[in-house]
């Protein structure tokens, strides 16, 4: 395969249109920035949405432009692999509030012609969902095979399930809950007060300044970064190693390498990252509970839904623990809908979604080609 | 985890000769519950031969990932904890393939299943058995026969029962026995009548179809 170098992202402008929000307002003229892969079927049964993290973008396999890497599920998605592209149009869309391209606080504003800033609405999961089928109604997609999406990319996806079922073929919503906990509300807290303290964020309004709030976006990720690992994963990979020194400098330095690591972790991303989108997302995120709009029963928000599910999460993870996983799994049930559930053992924490787990693989592999002969896209016939 | 069917199980022969009769109880294209479904071969069987809607539950987290990327839907889950979370008359079938006698609470995992399902399908390995009986007797220890080979303290067949046990507890919740089939040597015979002295006696094992009385 040749290496694509170029950005192959495309662009969709609803102009004259606007997108209504939970917040109540509107979102006027939205863009929305995605890449696709593969090809769409004449019958166009055969589309998957693959949904990114919060940090995610629409690059999720090949080359990104943005981080010069490859794409974030490039292990995952591509010809002959477990979403293999052979087979399947695959689509991914930089979520609304995000800074890959689709519309949000970095984005100018049709109004008044500056960038938004903080004057961008806040936005919500089911907002997010809402342009994405936007852009699928611009595409004449009606019906997905399959939403996938780990982390903020399986709320999408549960969304995705209870606002469209009809649309929804079948669903993977990977390390993620029906709802935000306290726990990790907390967390995007302390991220966005990093952020909000430093000085250059000006009220949000940084964009018409020299420099950008870097080092409070850098805090917000290195805190974050932490909580995607586990105390395993991190003991394994830096133990108590000092970093190029043989004892302990008896300052602030960066002594370990842990610390080393954090912080590189938080300097590259702020280079690839806005900050107004850090706050936007995080807030979507904190925002999300499906069940709000059902007084608190879950199963409603799915009953009588004909979605597939197949619900994985990993053993490690603490942010998205199995036990949210299992809300969701018993409320499916409750609601008598088709579910799987696969806990995957790994100790390498939340971002094992985004790694080389050949179980998860193996999960993904079974449960889209048993829901493909179900479609129809492909022929009973077992390997065996 | 000792996956209880595995644990009870004489030999693999046994076992898919049990799953076999199983799965030709089971009403084509009907909406099928099979607890504790282990790698999922019945679930897997019933897709194919009986166009079921299958759904699985099971203990064992091996078993589950199993059966997900064969294609089965199935969950995590304990036959004793979780089938409180699936709606009233939501299966047409409920299986329960060997596993009864590894629940915590047997009566209450029956009254569920006679809840979740309009009919049952309970297959146990029979602790009423002459050799079982005979072992007891000759050595005075816990019985370990083929179709219970793992020794007490290990053992995941924490409430094994006879058939007269089994019936009487069928008759406490509720439940009606339609059919009932008995393994006796290495030959199965459909049962007439009531369970006899002399079924409880020779049975290893045997399949039960229930109903709501």
């Amino acid at each position: 395969m040749s290496a694509e170098k170029s950005d192959q992202t495309q662009y969709h402008h609803f102009d004259g249109q606007s997108l209504t929000l939970d917040g109540g307002g509107l979102l006027q003229n939205p863009t929305i920035a995605y890449r696709t892969y593969g090809t769409l079927n004449t019958a166009k049964s055969n589309a998957i949405l693959i949904c990114h993290a919060l940090t995610g973008d629409q690059h999720v396999a090949g080359h990104n432009p943005i981080t010069n890497k490859a794409g974030w599920w490039e292990t995952l998605v591509g010809p002959d692999l477990p979403i293999d592209t052979n087979r399947y149009f695959v689509i991914c869309q930089n979520v609304i509030g995000g800074c890959a391209g689709s519309s949000g606080p970095a984005t100018t504003d049709p109004q008044s012609g500056d960038i938004y800033g903080l004057d961008f609405p806040v936005i919500t999961i089911a907002d997010m969902v809402r342009a994405q089928a936007m852009l699928l109604d611009a595409l004449g997609i009606d019906d997905l095979f399959c939403v996938i999406g780990g982390s903020m990319g399986g709320m999408q996806t549960l969304q995705w399930a209870a606002s469209y079922p009809e649309r929804v073929f079948s669903a993977v919503p990977i390390a993620t809950a029906a709802r935000h906990s306290a726990q990790n509300i907390a967390l995007h807290e302390v991220g966005r007060q990093a952020i909000m303290a430093d000085p250059l964020w000006h009220g949000g309004a940084y964009h018409a300044q020299r420099e950008k709030p870097a080092k409070g976006l850098a805090v917000a990720r290195m805190a974050a970064h932490v909580t995607y690992l586990s105390e395993a994963a991190l003991h394994r990979k830096f133990g108590r190693n000092l970093q190029d020194r043989d004892a302990l400098g008896f300052g602030f330095d960066a002594d370990f390498q842990i610390e080393s690591y954090l912080r590189d972790q938080g300097m590259t991303f702020v280079d690839r990252f806005d900050a107004n989108s850090y706050l936007y997302i995080t807030r979507a995120m904190d925002y999300f509970d499906i069940a709000a709009e059902h007084k608190g029963l879950l199963a409603k928000a799915f009953a009588n839904s004909r979605t597939r599910f197949c619900v994985v999460s990993f053993t490690s993870d603490w942010l998205f623990p199995t036990h949210e996983s299992i809300n969701v799994v018993r409320a499916l049930n409750a609601a008598g809908a088709d579910v799987s559930f696969v806990e995957i053992e790994s100790d390498k924490g939340h971002d094992a979604f985004l790694l080389d787990e050949p179980e998860m693989f193996a999960t993904l592999r079974g449960f889209i080609k048993a829901s493909a002969v179900a479609r129809g896209l492909e022929t009973g016939v077992s390997d065996d | 985890m000792i996956d209880p069917r595995v644990a009870a199980a004489g030999n693999i022969a046994t076992e898919r000769l049990d799953l076999k009769l199983i799965a030709e109880m089971v009403p084509m294209g009907s909406r099928v519950l099979d607890i504790g479904c282990g790698q999922g071969d019945l679930l897997d069987m019933l897709a194919r031969d009986r166009k079921v809607s299958g759904h699985g539950l099971e203990l064992s987290q091996s078993g589950v990932n199993t059966c997900v990327a064969r294609g089965l839907s199935v969950v995590q889950g304990d036959a004793d904890r979780d089938l409180s979370y699936y709606p009233d008359n939501g299966f047409d079938v409920v299986i329960l393939s060997q596993t009864l006698q590894a629940t915590q609470r047997p009566k209450e995992v029956l009254q569920e299943m006679a809840r979740v399902g309009k009919q049952l399908i309970v297959s146990i390995p029979n602790f009423g058995h002459w050799a079982v009986r005979f072992d007891l007797l000759r050595r005075g220890r816990m019985p370990e026969t083929g179709l219970l080979s793992a020794p007490w303290y290990e053992t995941a067949n924490i409430h094994l029962c006879t058939l007269f046990d089994f019936v009487d507890l069928s008759q406490a919740v509720g439940l009606r026995i339609d059919r009932h089939l008995l393994f006796v040597g290495d030959r199965v015979r459909e049962g007439h009548g009531p369970i006899s002295w002399l079924d409880n006696w020779r049975s290893t094992l045997a399949i039960f179809t229930l109903q709501h009385d």
